[in-house]
């Protein structure tokens, strides 16, 4: 998993399977950068993730509210089709900006 | 319906078996031919019901997970997960989108992934005694594309 961190905007590339087990340290690398770059927009990139079930709405959820609280938005970009169903099934759009 | 091919599994309720249990219900499921498509949803579904055995059957505490696997003529597929653990008060609440008992980053969206992703999906649950969840899938396969 890469992060970026320019102009103010956190990228992070999620890699591989995301699932209950893998998540964790994603969203602990996440959070750590997150809390200490402070950035006005986070992008959550999965172009690199090859499987994900609903820990990946979990995952997006919890970035929500980590980058709400400090102010950040947030946006989803690279779903493949059936990962933006899992995620549209959510209603996480009408919290998050999906590309 | 003539079973034509089955499969049995008994891991432990750890979440490093989640990515285990999917890809050897994939191979088993492979076995018919599927698509691409089909595979990944199976894969999706038993992601779901075994994570729901991890996180929410056994919790902190040690467990087995069983996993049975149908292969019927005409290309159905059952796969039953079942647990020990403790059980679902209320099935009906739990298969509720965003219902959730398990805190912030859980999605609360498991049974229903499951019943997006599976031709036909079942829950028994009895309180202290377990759960099973039975996944049915319709291969069509890649003879029918």
């Amino acid at each position: 998993m890469d992060i970026t961190n320019e102009n103010g905007i956190l990228t992070v590339y999620l890699t591989g399977e995301i699932d209950h087990h893998s998540a964790r340290a994603m969203r602990e690398r996440a959070d750590t950068e997150l809390v200490k770059r402070r950035p006005k927009t986070l992008i959550l990139d999965f172009s690199g993730v090859s499987f994900m079930d609903s820990s990946g709405v979990g995952l997006v959820m919890g970035r929500y509210k980590t980058a709400a609280a400090l102010g950040c938005g947030v946006q989803v970009r690279g779903l493949r089709p059936r990962d933006r169903r899992i995620m549209e099934l959510s209603g996480l759009k009408k919290l998050v900006a999906f590309q | 319906m003539q079973k034509i091919n089955f499969m049995k599994l008994t891991i432990p309720a750890k979440s490093v078996n989640e990515g285990f249990s999917r890809a050897a219900t994939a191979a088993f499921a492979a076995l018919a031919d599927p698509t691409v498509e089909e595979l990944s949803d199976v894969k999706t579904a038993v992601s779901e019901a075994v994570t729901n055995c991890i996180v929410h059957a056994y919790g902190e505490t040690d467990g087995l997970i069983y996993i049975d696997a149908a292969l019927y003529e005409g290309g159905t597929l059952k796969i039953r997960i079942k647990d020990r653990g403790c059980g679902i008060p209320d099935v009906a609440k739990a298969r509720e989108a965003l219902y959730t008992t398990a805190g912030d980053e859980r999605s609360g969206l498991g049974f229903t992934v499951m019943e997006s992703f599976s031709d036909k999906l079942s829950v028994r649950s009895a309180v202290g005694r377990g759960t099973a969840v039975t996944i049915t899938k319709f291969l069509k396969g890649k003879a029918a594309k």
